[in-house]
């Protein structure tokens, strides 16, 4: 196929009828498969029938009939459904790009085909981007300023801004961001700079960044586990008030008790993002010539006074980029707080929390679209400073 | 609301970004145990013991989760975990009836089929928009090739969570709710800008002359960007991958809006959120289902880290 796309690419006549309209006529069938595809995705009894066509084409009536009665059984029928949507999502995607890039050789003439090749290249992801982001963008900024009634409005922005519960879900998002972007940059950098003298060093790195790979709601689960509670007297089946009533102290309901239980979520997210600086930062550290800090262990200066006289000062670009992926990533937290805090009980509130609730539960688009502006206000500062220092040092320098 | 990045719009010189880059990945590789910066004595022991201690500490909720989920429901709940390790060979304290009673009741074997039926082709899609995009941006001269450019990278800063009203109206005006496409086509609109502002730092520092000689022996865009920009930019490509990948999979707020909790569609994440809703307290459900849920992402993990970790060098990183 690709010679032949080369072929066509050279021949300078103008192109035939015939071969437009076949070209033309293969995009609009497979548009047309991908169509019905989608329905039937849609329809979990449709694979049934398929099968039971396909089995009296090759002539299997008594199969056939059997799978009309019945039905596939739930696993083959998921089985089989799921197949054909990864054909289809896989497959769909490229079959297209390929027919209409095929439909314009054979109907422009080559300046024609030049001119339009490059919006049949970006054209798909633009318009998706325009599609998912620009104009929900415009929607949710225009819906923070609009009332019930379509007037123009900024309660919900006062809303956002000044009522308690609200304050305490800032006051939370704060603590988030302080503790939980401090603890994961320091432990990250602290941890890359120790490894970086023992042996397996390779290995002993696996361990810290392995709960990267591991999903915010998995994540919250293995820590509920460890913040288990049992009243007192009962046996302790989580880690943490095991270690507290073995030395003799009342267990404590970790969970439940606020602000404690804040703190005990943004462990949950250090946990998860610590893998992520280290890394980083481990990379960084051996990017420092060894010329530099043999010259200044040669001065007489000690290994902690390498770490933060040259070394640390050497990472600075790459701290602060590694500082705000974690900040962005943190402000939009989510998930830890909906599974753990049980979306947001016992005061363990935040914006992102918040926000959802007021989507879903009260049905209160206008005040859910000023919350969502607000991050988005926050984010955009912090954002604009990471790609100017991304373009700078290259990326993830 | 563009934010213009003026420096990644202008065609930046290849060989000096690429000679920028070489050593920072290099220096991973090498200098690894042996390398000038151990000490000898005392101190290193000092430091060695340390590594140890976080290593342990932050291992052991994750082997607290799996010696867990390996135990008959009545042991969870009235010992510890640990308490297993004071005679581990006893056969009989361990158990597969927890993963049988997840798997099947619970639902966690469908919304694994679902999983992976979103995850792989919320890979490919934006993988191969992105590519395509990405090259012409890159190589191809166009009106509009700048301010569109710079918008794809300004819509960077955008949270989810702006989108998410005016996009759960939208579809549920179209009927998309509870799709596939649906949620493949969200994860393809959200992934896309990071995706294009990658692969386009790598695209276009592909050498010139390559490209060049290919245009002048008469190949289409279509055929350089298939036959010679794929396989050249294969490296970025599987670190995304993986990235997206495991974005796609471990995501929980995207499936639960657009997707939602029917058992038919439902993926791993949002049915283990449902079972700690349901189930708080029922331990071994939590604990086989959680593991379930984190299998396919640790293998990934464990078989590709090399990828991973130079897809995180190279700034694969989603807030």
């Amino acid at each position: 196929m690709p010679v032949e796309t080369r072929a066509e690419s050279t021949q300078r006549t103008t192109p035939r009828p015939g071969r437009s309209v076949a070209a033309i006529g293969v995009l609009l069938a497979i548009v047309a498969v991908l169509w019905w595809s989608v329905g039937f995705l849609a329809d979990p009894a449709a694979f049934d029938r398929v099968v039971a066509g396909l089995l009296r084409f090759v002539g299997a009536d008594g199969s056939a009939a059997a799978i009309e009665q019945r039905g596939l059984t739930p696993v083959s029928r998921k089985l089989g459904s799921a197949a054909v949507a990864l054909v289809v999502g896989v497959g769909g995607v490229w079959a297209l790009f390929v027919a209409a890039n095929r439909a314009i050789d054979a109907t422009f003439g080559l300046r024609t085909r030049e001119k339009i090749r490059p919006w049949l290249f970006v054209g798909p992801g633009i318009g998706l981007i325009f599609l998912y982001l620009l104009l929900p963008m415009l929607g949710t900024i225009y819906r923070s300023f609009t009332d019930n009634d379509g007037g123009f409005t900024l309660s919900h922005y006062q809303f956002a801004l000044t009522d308690p519960s609200m304050l305490l879900a800032f006051r939370n998002n704060v603590l988030w961001l302080v503790f939980g972007t401090t603890g994961s940059v320091l432990i990250g950098v602290g941890f890359a700079a120790l490894v970086d003298r023992v042996k397996r060093e390779a290995l002993a790195k696996s361990f810290i960044f392995l709960p990267l790979s591991i999903s915010f709601v998995g994540a919250s689960v293995i820590w509920r586990f460890v913040y288990a509670w049992q009243p007192e007297g009962q046996p302790q089946t989580g880690l943490i008030n095991a270690i507290i009533t073995g030395f003799g102290f009342e267990p404590v309901p970790i969970l439940s008790l606020s602000p404690l239980n804040t703190f005990a979520l943004i462990v949950v997210m250090i946990w998860l993002q610590t893998g992520f600086a280290m890394v980083i930062f481990s990379a960084a550290i051996k990017s420092v010539p060894s010329e530099v800090i043999e010259a200044a262990r040669l001065d007489g200066a000690g290994e902690f006074v390498v770490f933060l006289r040259i070394i640390l000062p050497m990472i600075r670009g790459t701290i602060l980029t590694v500082a705000t992926a974690i900040f962005i990533a943190i402000l939009k937290v989510f998930d830890i707080v909906w599974v753990m805090g049980r979306g947001g009980n016992f005061d363990t509130e935040v914006v992102a929390t918040r926000m959802f609730k007021e989507m879903f539960q009260f049905q209160n688009f206008g005040r859910a679209s000023a919350l969502a502006v607000l991050l988005l206000l926050v984010v955009i500062p912090v954002m604009v400073v990471n790609i100017r220092n991304m373009n700078r040092q290259g990326v993830g320098a | 609301m563009s934010v213009t990045a003026p420096s990644t719009v202008e065609q930046s010189a290849p060989t000096q970004r690429g000679a920028m880059r070489a050593p920072r990945r290099m220096a991973w590789r090498s200098r690894g145990a042996d390398g000038p910066n151990r000490e000898p004595g005392q101190r290193s022991l000092l430091v060695r013991a340390v590594v140890v201690v976080i290593v342990v500490v932050w291992s052991l909720p994750t082997v607290g989760l799996l010696i867990s989920s390996f135990r008959p429901p009545g042991a969870i709940a009235t010992s510890g975990w640990w308490t297993v390790f004071a005679h581990p060979f006893e056969i009989t304290q361990w158990t597969l009836d927890n993963y049988i009673a997840v798997l099947g009741d619970r639902g966690m074997f469908d919304a694994f089929v679902n999983s992976v039926v979103i995850a792989i082709p919320a890979t490919v899609i934006p993988i191969s928009l992105a590519a395509f995009a990405a090259y012409a941006f890159a190589w191809i001269d166009f009106p509009g090739r700048k301010p569109l450019f710079a918008l794809v990278v300004g819509l960077l800063v955008v949270p989810l969570q702006m989108t998410l009203v005016p996009l759960l109206e939208l579809y549920v005006r179209w009927d998309l709710t509870g799709t596939y496409l649906g949620t493949w086509l969200a994860h393809t609109g959200f992934g896309l800008p990071m995706a294009v502002f990658l692969l386009y730092n790598y695209i276009a520092d592909l050498p010139k002359e390559i490209l060049e000689s290919a245009y002048v022996d008469g190949a289409s865009h279509f055929a350089a960007f298939t036959r010679l920009v794929l396989p050249l930019a294969a490296p970025v490509l599987a670190a995304f991958a993986i990235f997206q990948f495991l974005w796609v999979w471990n995501d929980f707020l995207v499936a639960f809006v657009f997707l939602g909790t029917s058992s038919d569609v439902a993926v791993l994440t949002a049915q283990l959120q449902q079972l700690v809703g349901t189930r708080g307290e029922s331990w071994h459900l939590l604990t086989a289902g959680a593991f379930v849920s984190m299998v396919v992402p640790l293998v990934v993990f464990l078989a590709m880290q090399r990828h991973f970790v130079r897809g995180l060098l190279t700034g694969g990183v989603k807030g």
